[in-house]
């Protein structure tokens, strides 16, 4: 049989989740990971990211509206999907996605956006006409009380929330990497260090994005970037990379070390049809370079150009990374047989409902939703509460 | 008969539900079958298979399985003696249409039907999101294809890889132990089409099922006994290479 190496039970020669299930858990990363940085500035008071706290919330609502698209696409009955939410079925991990995705949009991400967002949105009904006038006046929810009090109560509900939002972040990420996890068929997956890895790759791969979106746009913008606020953003994303590798290696050594019934099969599938997503991709290209350039931008004394191309370098390179580990998880999951006896080939169709074409759009598209996002709700930190009297 | 806006309001949901039935057609009958009267399994014989292909062929022809997709198959195990724990394994086009003569060497050869073991704590149905597929009270898993949303979740979560995902109807798909006819006392398919007995349905509710008398004299065991999935697909004989 074309693509099919040794013995697969005959089911299992196509693969059933395709290039949409690796983004589906990447795209989430991405939110938790760019909300996580906002809350270093709202609840751990890191001042020096400041400047990318409200670009962070909003990066995190344009994945956000996405992310459950790949999903959709990738069911067989899209239409039945609402089905989850009247008659979830209880013991299934995958269920409570919708309940952890409505809670996370509704309860947190769009109700701190909101809140911070607010005095903004007043002075902007107030200051624009036409129907930008009549967006924001809708935006403003008929509360357009932006006295002194009315903010500071703003503030504190608005730090509550993110109180909640941290937990809910993990709760959302980790969730995804229990889908996997507890597969106790595919030992490639089952693993209870896989919603620990999945969070911290998904801060990983967050604070690169946010890191790089707001290198990005205030290039775009012809305004000098922060270079505090990259050194401290860069500072983290190596300490959170550290302990993500330190993990998947952890996971790594701990399986050459038992070696288990699975072992022979996963060993010989990593050195042959995973060789260049997970060890060239995602560990040397992905994880070992970009550790090493913040490393040297942690230890040496660069001039700020220097910094300045090693984070846009690390950023992007983490970000391939991170693809290429969920890519191995969800794809490289699939290709061996369950008998351990044989090895499929996945391959990516192009112009189809989960072909390439697709997948390249939804990563595309939340970049267009935050373009628009940044139009409506300008995040930029000049324009923080500009029109509105100094908050308390 | 005048209606007002009040009555409309509370008869269009009900004509809704009403028109679901309809929609959904008449269940088929089985006047004399009493789901919890019995607790479904089968017992295959490892020794008296020879891989003719009659189950593979009948079940394909039963139960209208597409072609490359199985709801059961056989696999040729060629097995010497080093390489006890790495076994040759072939099955082309799940046995269907019998096996290549085998090369007079050494160790040894034999068939193994596969099929949905109708696991008593069965990971796919634990895992499915709205609860499309669950155990009936006889013991046998099944599939509520109107409801399934194809996420093909239940696929990934079979230690035994028995799922998957009918390409036109789009849902999981998997053996029902020929549900529509055993409800009516008829053997499965498989078992039916079986020259040599070596797959026989069983109903360990039944106390003079042959079944009894079976497992208290030989040694039989399930695939992948560590899986702890309650499996009650019963194998006599059944080598430890087999995976």
């Amino acid at each position: 049989m074309p693509g099919v190496e040794g013995f697969m039970y005959p089911n299992e020669v196509s693969l059933y989740w395709s290039v949409l299930i690796v983004l589906y858990p990447f795209i989430t990363g991405l939110v938790a990971g760019a909300f996580i940085l906002a809350s270093l500035a709202r609840i751990f008071r890191v001042e020096a990211v400041k400047p990318t706290y409200r670009l962070a919330l909003l990066t995190a609502l344009a994945f956000l509206m996405v992310a459950p698209l790949p999903l959709q696409l990738h069911l067989g009955h899209p239409e039945r999907s609402y089905e989850m939410y009247l008659t979830p079925h209880r013991s299934s991990a995958m269920a409570m996605f919708g309940f952890v995705y409505l809670w996370y949009l509704m309860a947190v991400l769009v109700v701190e956006i909101w809140l911070d967002f607010r005095a903004d949105i007043v002075a902007l009904s107030q200051s624009t006409t036409g129907w930008r006038r009549w967006l924001y006046k809708a935006m403003t929810l008929g509360s357009d009380n932006v006295s002194p009090r009315a903010l500071a109560i703003d503030e504190r509900v608005g730090w509550l929330v993110t109180l909640i939002g941290v937990p809910s972040a993990f709760l959302l990420h980790g969730y995804v990497g229990f889908i996997f996890g507890s597969i106790k068929a595919n030992p490639w997956w089952s693993s209870p260090l896989m919603p620990v890895v999945f969070i911290f790759s998904a801060m990983v791969s967050g604070i690169a994005a946010v890191m790089l979106l707001y290198m990005a746009t205030t290039r775009l913008r012809r305004k000098p970037i922060d270079m505090r606020c990259v050194d401290t953003i860069a500072m983290y994303l190596f300490y959170i990379f550290i302990i993500d590798f330190s993990l998947e290696m952890l996971d790594l050594i701990h399986r050459i070390y038992e070696a288990d019934e699975s072992f022979r099969s996963l060993d010989f599938m990593v050195h042959t049809r995973l060789y260049f997503s997970q060890i060239v991709l995602q560990i040397l290209v992905g994880t070992l370079t970009p550790l090493v350039l913040l490393f040297l931008a942690q230890v040496m004394k660069l001039h700020e150009v220097v910094r300045k191309r090693i984070y846009a370098v690390a950023g992007s390179l983490a970000l391939v990374g991170i693809f290429a580990m969920r890519w191995n998880v969800v794809i490289g999951g699939q290709l061996f047989s369950k008998s351990f006896l044989g090895y499929t080939t996945y391959k990516m169709a192009l112009a189809t409902r989960e072909g390439l074409l697709v997948a390249i759009a939804l990563t595309i598209l939340p970049l267009f939703i935050l373009a628009v996002l940044v139009r409506i709700l300008p995040p930029w930190p000049e324009a923080e509460h500009a029109s509105i009297p100094e908050a308390v | 008969m005048t209606i007002t806006r009040r009555q409309l309001l509370i008869l269009l949901p009900a004509a809704a539900v009403a028109w679901e039935s309809v929609l959904a057609g008449t269940p088929e009958t089985s006047p004399n079958y009493t789901m919890t009267d019995h607790w479904w399994s089968m017992l295959i014989d490892i020794p008296k298979c020879i891989g003719c292909g009659n189950c593979v062929r009948a079940c394909q022809a039963e139960n209208d399985v597409p072609d490359g997709f199985f709801r059961t198959w056989v696999e040729r195990y060629h097995v010497d003696d080093w390489h006890l724990a790495n076994p040759q394994v072939i099955s082309p086009d799940g046995g269907k249409e019998g096996f290549p003569v085998a090369k007079e060497d050494e160790g040894k050869y034999f068939f193994v039907p596969k099929l949905c073991n109708q696991c008593a704590d069965s990971p796919c149905t634990q895992v499915c999101p709205v609860g499309a597929t669950f155990i009936a009270p006889d013991g046998v898993v099944l599939v509520d294809q109107k409801y399934c949303l194809g996420c093909a979740y239940c696929v990934q979560a079979c230690p035994y890889g028995c799922r998957y995902v009918h390409p036109q109807k789009k849902v999981a798909d998997k053996c029902t132990l020929c549900y529509h006819r055993i409800t009516k006392g008829l053997t499965t398919a498989c078992c039916e089409a079986c020259p040599t007995g070596a797959r026989q349905l069983a109903d360990l509710k039944n106390p003079n099922d042959p079944i009894h008398a079976f497992l208290k004299t030989h040694s039989v065991q399930v695939l992948k006994p560590q899986m702890a999935t309650g499996a009650k697909v019963f194998y006599n004989a059944l080598d430890g290479s087999v995976r």
